[in-house]
């Protein structure tokens, strides 16, 4: 089996919007099973009262990640025709702090604002007009900060590349390092918990 | 008759009763299906799954409508325009998120979870949290562009195939949270 199946041409462009729909309702739907079209769900992970973000998000990071490194090794899913965006510390660095800040602050982050909109929130909405103003001011102040935006350059980098280590190894470590955070976060809802039941 | 029709109207009564928002799912569970969606993605695109971009095409195709002069000149614009043979619209991020909407509508639905409401901690004012949620879809917005994507582009897409840069912005998005809980805690408890 050849895949990407798009990038080896087992379809074009016009099939490919139809795949983008049908993921993306399945993305959608497991967003909405998770939580995350409400905000308190969103935001209590950063008040380590509920931990579904962390719990969410690197179990689907673990299985997608175990799924591409089983098909690369048994040499059906070519990884090097995956895209990834090249690496650019500084931006990236400060990018991420500035939207983990709108993360608290608004309580949702792009994909998440639109399966609340799309199961009647107002705020979710608010929260994509939000994000579509900060996009435009991004675009009007763009010119002045091309600079940064392309600087601490790093190119296409992986973490086996830059810890030189292998990818398997890589994988394991992600996985090891997944199943303790895990484990941190059921002890911590615990904690919450009982805090909260003995200042009652 | 009467007596069949408040029958009736008693077993809808009774329906629309059982028809509560049911509890959110397993986060694990959820992690996993996740995880399938995004590999399904790399398999069949070679690419990964996204949120943030499909709003830049968005904005980008309204820009170019108010002002087509200034959004051809704005390199960062102009990269959301293509070379005009097709429309900008015509996305595979675009298709994606409309994908979401419709998905999340789906799930929502069949949970009775579909709800007209403001999600905001009981000692917050609905304007205020409103504002709050435009001020921080901004932060978000410019903060997604700085880091080439958002929580789906780099969080999930990037740290499922071990890029660097994406695992950078994923700590540095939990660092910039977590610094920032304590100001807004009125807002959700």
């Amino acid at each position: 089996m050849n895949a990407p199946f798009f990038k080896f041409g087992f379809f074009g462009t016009e099939v490919s919007l139809i795949f983008a729909f049908i993921i993306g309702i399945v993305f959608g739907f497991a967003l909405e099973r998770g939580g995350f079209g409400n905000a308190r769900i969103l935001a209590a992970q950063f008040y380590f009262t509920d931990m579904r973000v962390l719990k969410v998000m690197f179990t689907a990071i673990v299985t997608a990640m175990l799924g591409v490194y089983y098909l690369t090794w048994i040499g059906w899913l070519d990884l090097s025709l995956v895209y990834f965006s090249d690496t650019y510390i500084l931006p990236q660095a400060l990018g991420g702090f500035i939207l983990g800040v709108g993360f608290v602050i608004g309580g949702y982050c792009p994909g998440t604002s639109v399966v609340s909109f799309a199961t009647g929130r107002y705020d979710g909405l608010i929260f994509i007009l939000g994000v579509m103003f900060g996009i435009f001011v991004f675009g009007l102040i763009f010119p002045s900060i091309t600079e940064f935006y392309y600087s601490t350059y790093m190119g296409k980098v992986t973490l086996p590349a830059w810890l030189n280590m292998s990818y398997g190894a890589v994988v394991f470590l992600v996985v090891v390092m997944a199943l303790g955070a895990f484990a941190a976060a059921e002890w911590g809802e615990k904690k919450m918990a009982a805090k909260k039941g003995g200042s009652k | 008759m009467t007596t069949i029709l408040s029958l009736f109207s008693k077993k809808i009564n009774l329906e629309i009763t059982v028809i509560e928002a049911k509890p959110y799912s397993n986060p694990y569970l959820v992690g996993f299906g996740l995880g399938l969606v995004l590999l399904a993605a790399f398999v069949i695109m070679g690419r990964g799954l996204g949120a943030s971009g499909a709003m830049s095409s968005v904005v980008a195709v309204t820009v170019e409508k108010a002002a087509p002069d200034y959004a051809s000149e704005n390199s960062f614009f102009e990269t959301y325009l293509g070379d005009g043979t097709s429309s900008p619209l015509k996305d595979w991020l675009v298709f994606e998120v409309l994908g979401v909407l419709v998905g999340g509508f789906i799930s929502g639905l069949l949970a009775g979870r579909i709800k007209r409401t403001v999600e905001k901690g009981p000692r917050i004012s609905t304007a205020l949290r409103l504002v709050f949620a435009f001020a921080g879809g901004s932060l978000m917005g410019f903060g997604a562009m700085l880091a080439r994507g958002c929580t789906s582009g780099q969080a999930l897409t990037g740290g499922a195939l071990l890029n660097l840069g994406s695992w950078i912005f994923m700590l540095m998005v939990f660092a910039g949270a977590y610094a920032t809980a304590y100001f807004v805690r009125r807002q959700w408890i």
